[in-house]
């Protein structure tokens, strides 16, 4: 007889499972996409069921929210033929079925033979605080450093993504010209005028008005 | 009882998934990228466990910052397809040769 951690846990397990082999062979890349946004759900209901609370919302406001839809978005905005893609699919199965096979074997019996079983906990035990107070906590002041590195990475990210996919045309951006700046010479760069000393007129006290 | 060898279990025949995956889908980019994906899924999933049995919270901090990098990487990654795409009019891998000597 299973209890309900056993049976939530099997029944998300094998549904992730299912929609991950359908990311690696559904026909179609709109469904790999939606498959992989089903698996990403389901781990987030494992990480819940972990105790995992903040990553596993996380999980599903960044992953689901943002780059699942960067991803449908491409997948659809793209005429991509499916076909002549999925040329070398079969031949190419026996040679990943082995290496899959080697690799979830191996880490298995890795895995099987050094663990020590402890029950999860959802708190911090000392202070008996939640996850996302505890993750807080800790990231805010011995990971702050890392977390300012983060987010330098997502502004990298941001304008590398702008800064790949600008056409190169002058009417959207502004760029160098490469030979106008190599050759240049000091003469371009300064030029001396001749003009009359300004002098300031004499305004009437009327003309203000 | 679910205990920790079943999570790492699971983790570890996801990420045997998503390498098969990259092998099968060779040809297209777009399956590929999500196979990363799906790889860096499974690796955040041993770092949660390992973080949640063994009492520690760096494993979920480390699992905060990959996910940070797993969305810059999507980001950069999707962005140089779409340039790809416009490009070379396709997104078959053996198509990207023009950096041969």
């Amino acid at each position: 007889m299973m209890d309900v951690i056993s049976i939530l846990f099997y029944f998300f397990a094998a549904v992730l499972l299912f929609s991950g082999l359908k990311v690696i062979t559904a026909k179609n890349p709109v469904h790999a996409a939606l498959y992989l946004v089903l698996a990403f759900v389901t781990s987030s209901c494992l990480w819940m069921m972990l105790g995992v609370e903040f990553l596993s919302l996380t999980l599903i406001l960044v992953y689901v929210g943002a780059v699942m839809v960067l991803f449908l978005f491409v997948v659809m905005m793209l005429d991509v033929d499916v076909e002549t893609l999925r040329k070398g699919f079969w031949k190419n199965l026996p040679l990943a079925l082995l290496l899959g096979l080697i690799v979830a074997v191996e880490m298995v019996l890795v895995l099987l033979n050094n663990t020590k079983i402890v029950t999860p906990i959802n708190a911090d035990p000392i202070t008996n605080l939640s996850n996302s107070n505890v993750l807080g906590w800790v990231l805010y002041t011995q990971y702050s450093y890392p977390v300012e590195l983060a987010s330098m990475i997502l502004l990298l990210g941001l304008v590398v993504a702008v800064a790949l996919t600008l056409r190169k045309s002058e009417k959207q951006a502004k760029y160098q010209n490469i030979n106008r700046q190599v050759s240049i010479d000091s003469k371009s760069r300064f030029t001396m005028v001749k003009m009359d000393a300004e002098v300031e007129a004499p305004t009437a006290e009327g003309e203000q008005k | 009882m679910i205990g920790m060898t079943h999570f790492l279990v699971l983790s570890a025949v996801l990420f045997a998934l998503s390498v098969m995956g990259i092998f099968l889908n060779r040809k297209n980019i777009i399956v590929v990228l999500m196979s990363i994906e799906l790889m860096l899924l499974a690796v955040n999933f041993n770092f949660v466990t390992f973080s949640t049995f063994l009492h520690n919270v760096a494993g979920q901090i480390f699992v905060f910052f990959t996910l940070t990098v797993a969305a810059a990487e999507a980001a950069i990654g999707l962005a140089i397809l779409i340039i790809l795409f416009r490009n070379l009019k396709s997104i078959n891998v053996q198509d990207m040769n023009k950096l041969k000597g």
